[in-house]
């Protein structure tokens, strides 16, 4: 673990090297105690794959007693070992259909498999999320399986649905609200994952584990979906 | 009680002092550009340090004002007017029934900042009333756009004040040479000695494509040794260095991750100061202690009164 201050009311905690889920794991239990132990003291909170981003209160705190209660919180989070046991999982209902894939054409050419094979692929594997940034909801969830890892799509859309299911790279997101967007979209949810006046606002948090459940076109339109 | 928008200007945003506590679900903070405008315009009336403003860039906005009260205008020199009188910024004005305040072009500066007596009653959105577009949050109708013609800015009625005026060693001079602190940090130990050292002794220029997400130089490119980062929070007044070496300094809406190296933050007090700036402003960047930083940040808050800001807990 390293604490580096950045602004006058601002550090970052790195909590280890690249995009590895037990990394993550790590992230998501300091954060949790960050939450717990010093939240009168922190504006704001950025967990990301191997880092935690503090904003705090520079009319409650200074930089050296923040740094100290900092290090004494998380001292001992470095030595503990975070385990791949799995957690509550959070399930995203996923209609794959053509009318709603729009790049699924493109996957299949790119994949050599077939639409049902990358469907399988896609959705019998737990995510991790790893970093909500972007736009707002939008969560990083990796890894996706190798076979399926996509390149962005050359010329963005200027116009991605919401609800849409994209891939890029090994990481899978759903776009959480209509936004310009490159990544290649195979399915779509007709779950709302950004709403405003809820006050979950998403059901996604970081170093959460995710599944998204195929439904037919029928269960779609029921849960809302839009064509 | 209400300002009617006639003419809503070019980009003409509600603003309070941000929108703090949703960062880690990827809503950035807004907040005024120039918060030294900003705060100034608030203490010039009274008003609690965060009160919504009108956050007018460029200008051409004009207001019909249907009840009395006094208003403040600080920042850019935009041509401001009432009833076609010319007025200058930095100053409180009683107005009237009927009379119109109206916003040319910008003189000096960029933005101004126009706050009302007891701050205007704009809708809020997760806390804030600031408008970010591009997440489509705040504003008048909580969509994230700017005013429309029509809108109508309400406020509580109040008594008339006397006239009041910001001391003449509070006003920045927006002609003045610019050099920018920097307190180094993130991936500055990626940039090498010659690096870093041409980076703090090159002018750079502010080029065309600047917004409230971020300013984007022009000058000398200065390179890391890393092609990309894993994506991390970003700060406010982060300097992010994209692969063709000119810098990026991220102001109020800036994205709340990226995976660009950046080589430190320009202090908040000096972040403010260069959104009044347009381009090919020659800017300069000069190494700040974050000790000295924390200092005149903590100076300042307790200047203007700045309170404790509580993050909702989740």
């Amino acid at each position: 673990m390293k604490i580096q201050p950045l602004s006058e009311d601002s550090l970052i905690v790195y909590m280890g090297d690249g995009i590895d889920r037990l990394v993550a794991r790590k992230v998501k239990a300091a954060t949790y105690r960050i939450r717990q132990d010093l939240f009168s003291y922190v504006v704001d909170i950025i967990p990301s794959y191997n880092s935690i981003h503090l904003t705090y209160d520079l009319t409650q705190a200074d930089f050296f007693w923040f740094h100290s209660q900092l290090r004494g919180l998380l001292a001992d989070i470095d030595g503990m070992t975070f385990s791949d046991q799995k957690g509550a999982v959070i399930e995203i209902p996923v209609y794959y259909g053509d009318e709603v894939a729009l790049d699924i054409a493109d996957i299949v050419e790119r994949c050599h498999l077939s639409r049902d094979e990358i469907v399988t692929i896609h959705s019998q594997q737990l995510y991790t999320v790893y970093a909500i940034g972007f736009s707002p909801g939008f969560a990083y969830l990796g890894n996706t399986d190798q076979r399926i890892a996509m390149p962005r799509k050359n010329t963005p859309r200027l116009r991605v649905p919401a609800g849409s299911l994209g891939i890029a790279d090994t990481q899978t997101a759903i776009y959480p609200s209509d936004s310009p967007g490159g990544w290649q979209i195979l399915g779509r949810t007709p779950i709302e994952l950004l709403d405003f006046q809820k006050s979950s606002l998403t059901p996604m948090d970081m170093g959460d584990l995710v599944k998204f459940v195929e439904i037919d076109r029928k269960e779609y339109l029921s849960l809302g979906g839009r064509l | 009680m209400a300002f009617k928008v006639i003419n809503p200007g070019l980009m003409t945003v509600t603003e309070d002092f941000g929108r703090f506590g949703y960062q880690h679900i990827g809503v950035t903070t807004g907040g005024p550009m120039d918060e030294h405008a900003f705060l100034w315009a608030n203490r010039l009336l009274g008003n609690s340090f965060d009160s919504a403003q009108l956050e007018i860039t460029i200008g051409q906005l004009s207001l019909e004002v249907q009840q009395p009260t006094t208003i403040a205008i600080t920042g850019g020199d935009l041509g401001a007017s009432i009833n076609g009188k010319r007025i200058k910024p930095w100053f409180s004005y009683p107005v009237d029934s009927g009379d119109l305040i109206a916003f040319n072009t910008a003189v000096n500066g960029l933005r101004a900042y126009l706050a009302v007596k007891g701050g205007f009653d704009f809708p809020q959105q997760l806390g804030s009333a600031s408008t970010v577009s591009r997440e489509k949050i705040g504003g008048l109708r909580s969509d994230g756009k700017k005013l429309a013609p029509g809108d109508l800015l309400n406020y509580k009625p109040t008594h008339p004040l006397p006239h009041t005026s910001v001391p003449s060693q509070f006003i920045p001079d927006y002609q003045a040479p610019i050099t920018l602190g920097v307190i180094p940090g993130y991936q500055c130990d990626s940039f090498s000695k010659a690096e870093i050292s041409k980076f703090f002794s090159s002018e750079y220029e502010v080029s065309a494509d600047i917004d409230r997400m971020g300013y984007r130089l022009s000058g000398e490119p200065v390179h890391s040794s890393l092609d990309g980062i894993i994506s991390e929070g970003i700060s406010y007044g982060a300097i992010q260095i994209p692969k063709d070496g000119q810098p990026i300094i991220l102001l109020r809406d800036r994205q709340t991750i990226g995976g660009y190296p950046k080589i430190g933050c320009v202090t908040s007090l000096d972040a403010a100061r260069i959104s009044q700036r347009g381009p090919g402003t020659k800017v300069r960047f000069a190494l700040k202690d974050i000790h000295e930083a924390e200092a005149d940040r903590m100076i300042y808050n307790n200047f203007f009164g700045i309170g404790r800001r509580i993050a909702p807990v989740n």
